[in-house]
């Protein structure tokens, strides 16, 4: 199955909402870019029915280049995790046994 | 303060003059649920500059009621995974470098001093 891109999500607007192609493609971005800029700014999104996205800043750690084998410690480092929401996460594994049938 | 849908959605509709509030909360309401659509249905969601969403699986396993003891069996499951891409990456980590170097010029005087 091809993956959901934003030009899919678009064409969705188009077709069910109505929204003509050019406010169908912006009203993308924006979604986008909206929670890209609340995360840049160190701010917690969370979007009900499926998941907070949480920032986490990670200390120092010992690293190492896989291909050299050389020891490089991974810097400090302020990073975004995605933390599911209880109906997605039931709803993926509804998927999950619906599948092994 | 986090962001949540509903102040998603005024910050849009702040900036979408053409759409009404109302438009815009449908909007957003319904790419949320493609999106939910595509990982209940097993699918991947690749957004550039964003991030891609996909599944992982958890195998199966012997868990235990924490309050009986009793271990139960645990089948299978897939649970919703993120991967932040790189300009989000690089514009969340940059953020962690403003607010770091800010402490480390107010420190900076205590450290000189102290060695």
């Amino acid at each position: 199955m091809n993956a959901l891109t934003k030009a899919d999500l678009a064409d969705k607007l188009y077709e069910e909402l109505g929204l003509n192609k050019r406010e169908a493609k912006e009203m993308v971005e924006l979604f986008f870019e909206e929670i890209r800029g609340s995360l840049a700014v160190n701010n917690q999104v969370k979007l009900s029915g499926f998941g907070n996205f949480d920032l986490r800043d990670k200390r120092e750690r010992p690293g190492r280049n896989p291909k050299t084998g050389e020891e490089i410690p991974i810097s400090a480092r302020r990073v975004v995790t995605f933390k599911p929401g209880q109906k997605l996460k039931v709803r993926v594994e509804a998927y999950a046994g619906t599948k092994q049938q | 303060m986090a962001l949540t849908k509903s102040e998603l959605i005024d910050r849009i509709a702040a900036k979408q003059a053409q759409l009404s509030h109302k438009d815009v909360e449908l909007a957003v309401k319904t790419m949320v649920e493609e999106m939910s659509q595509a990982l209940s249905t097993g699918g991947r969601i690749e957004i550039r500059g964003f991030g891609s969403f996909s599944l992982h699986y958890r195998g199966s396993r012997v868990g235990r009621n924490p309050k009986t003891g009793v271990s139960v069996d645990l089948t299978g499951k897939y649970v919703p995974h993120f991967k932040p891409g790189k300009e989000l990456r690089e514009r969340v980590n940059a953020s962690r470098s403003a607010s770091a170097s800010a402490a480390e010029d107010e420190t900076a005087p205590s450290v000189s001093a102290n060695s």
